[in-house]
């Protein structure tokens, strides 16, 4: 199945890209062939094939609920762009 | 015998850990030497993102200190790189990424911790293709690596830099990482021994996330020996990644030596249909051969479902990466826009910007198939062919011990030659990502050259086999020794 603009602007949207205006022709068109590339799939029989939900087929590890974190908050946000008091520093979200 | 420090880079992690142990040279003048080569050299590989040259130095001396006082970690005082996806605790983790250009990690991967806790020396963090999505190097913010065999062809990818570094004997060893083929078709290309353990095998921890249920740690080295060695450093439990497995660690170095009598070899039908270079398919063939004069017996296996590893891989692989790369807000840390009209204009114009096209398509492929409508079809129908294809695998392993092929359908291809059309540098990984489809561990060894470029051996072994496949590549080295071939410029 090949994909139209619209459809490219809607994923773009879904995955918070934003895309220049000269970037998308050769978007869509390199998405249609990796979406018909992948349509392949359809044609093998799977009807009675559980789907894989790890490799090893190994249940999810549970851990003691216990704290084992320290608070790094100033470490951690020496990498972040904005900050302030602590906290990060966003554009305004509610008039 | 002593050794000149002009010959230093010449030897693998066993002879120099031999030497140092010997006395015949110091940590210090070992990565001395390295950097050296490094500065000199690089400028036409780009396989580095970042030099560590000071705390190189810093920690030769503290092995050469730790060494006259009589301790010894299985890797005291030798030299190592990081492929740039491993957090390394106060220098910069890039991920190939201008997103991450400037990010310093505040804590270290696993596994980066268990070799420094060996007694590794970091010279540097290697190149690679963004977010480790590529196979041939070229999508990398700090541009492509050049394959020490030929500068104008790539050395693969993703792992791309940790390859060409360690077949330009700038180091002896990389680390790397394996989502799809990305530490085993850039050893093919690059005439190294390229090792992905079993899923579960390597802690994850701290190794930025690809495809979770894919993504592997691994090595790459001059030889299995060496392989083997770090395998045995950074393989076991890790209560931090939650799919770690707590499985016993052999030692991998010592299962080296058994002999192939009686080992069983799965030859896969379809490796050796259209798509495989007819320079490739005969060395294969002549590897095969001298596999059989070892005393392993080749038995014809069938993989039915081997065309669709690559359709499913870039349904799966997509799907978790666009779910892993969402944590890129310009929020938090990586790249953020400037002067963003609103919080959504932050994140479009920070993800935008920060991103390449390769891993920006990825990322839309993954929303697509995890998008309402789509789910059932693309993502559920992919993880229901991914059971077929690990059966697949599980029925021919019932029979054999090894399954053995080409690791990259041709030798290394030219620089620009395929970055413009996606399904083309897809299906470089036909054979190997299979392997991680069902989470089962590969080795790619060399075994011989196309004109000057060399190819690659591909083993893969069942679930926790690293030792088979290590033995079984150990013991074709010795009777080959292709591994011991040096680029001409670099020797």
């Amino acid at each position: 199945m090949s994909l139209d603009k619209e459809q490219v602007q809607h994923i773009a949207m879904l995955a918070r890209l934003r895309l220049a205006d000269d970037e998308f022709a050769e978007t869509v068109e390199k998405l249609s062939r990796i979406v018909e590339f992948v349509d392949q799939l359809s044609q093998a029989a799977t009807d009675d094939v559980v789907p894989m939900a790890h490799p090893l087929n190994e249940p999810q590890r549970l851990r003691p609920d216990r704290v084992t974190e320290s608070n790094d908050r100033d470490r951690i946000q020496k990498n972040a762009p904005a900050v302030s008091d602590g906290m990060y520093l966003v554009p305004k979200v509610i008039e | 015998m002593s050794t000149t420090s002009s010959e230093l880079h010449t030897q693998t992690l066993t002879e120099l850990s031999q030497g140092l142990e010997r006395g015949d040279f110091s940590s210090l003048e070992l990565t001395r030497a390295l950097l050296e080569r490094i500065v000199r050299l690089d400028t036409v590989l780009n396989a580095f993102i970042t030099v560590t040259a000071e705390d190189a130095i810093a920690a030769a001396k503290r092995a050469d200190k730790a060494r006259a006082s009589g301790n010894a970690g299985a890797l005291l005082g030798l030299p190592i790189l990081h492929k740039d996806i491993f957090c390394t605790a106060g220098v910069r983790t890039t991920c190939g990424s201008r997103m991450l250009e400037n990010f310093v990690s505040p804590y270290s991967a696993t596994v980066v911790e268990r070799l420094a806790s060996a007694g590794a020396v970091v010279l540097g963090k290697t190149n690679m293709d963004e977010f480790a999505m590529g196979s041939s190097n070229e999508t990398s913010y700090f541009g492509p690596v050049r394959n020490p065999w030929d500068l104008e062809c790539s050395p693969g990818g993703s792992s791309g830099g940790s390859a060409a570094a360690v077949a330009a004997r700038l180091a002896p060893a990389a680390t790397g990482t394996d989502t799809g083929g990305s530490i085993r078709q850039p050893a093919a290309l690059t005439n190294t021994v390229g090792l992905k353990p079993t899923y579960g095998r390597v802690s994850r921890y701290g190794m930025i996330a690809f495809a979770s249920s894919l993504d592997q740690a691994g090595v790459i080295t001059r030889s299995t020996a060496d392989a083997a060695l770090l395998l045995g450093v950074i393989a076991g439990f890790d209560p931090r990644d939650s799919t770690s497995v707590d499985h016993p660690v052999p030692d991998y170095v010592e299962g080296l030596a058994a002999s192939l009598e009686g080992l069983r070899i799965g030859i896969v039908r379809q490796h050796f249909d259209a798509g495989l270079d007819a320079g490739c398919a005969k060395l294969v063939r002549e590897a095969l051969a001298v596999l059989e004069s070892l005393g392993a017996t080749l038995k014809e296996v069938d993989l039915p479902n081997l065309d669709l590893s690559v359709p499913t891989y870039y349904v799966v692989a997509p799907a978790e990466c666009s779910s892993n790369l969402s944590r890129f807000d310009g929020v938090r840390f990586g790249h953020r826009a400037d002067n963003p009209e609103d919080l959504f204009d932050l994140y479009c114009r920070s993800r935008g910007e920060g991103f390449g096209d390769e891993v920006k398509r990825r990322i839309m492929t993954g929303t697509y198939v995890l998008s309402a409508g789509y789910y059932d079809a693309y993502y559920l129908k992919a993880q229901r062919v991914r059971q077929l294809i690990a059966a697949d695998f599980k029925n021919a392993f019932a029979g054999v011990d090894v399954i053995a092929g080409p690791t990259s359908p041709t030798p290394a291809f030219r620089l620009g030659d395929k970055i413009d059309d996606p399904i083309t540098m897809y299906l470089n990984d036909i054979y190997t990502i299979g392997a991680n489809l069902a989470g089962l561990p590969g080795i790619s060894v060399p075994c011989g050259f196309v004109g000057r470029l060399p190819i690659g051996l591909h083993l893969v072994g069942p679930h926790f086999g690293e030792q088979r496949i290590l033995n079984c590549a150990h013991q074709y080295e010795r009777q080959t020794n292709f591994s011991a071939a040096c680029p001409e410029e670099f020797r």
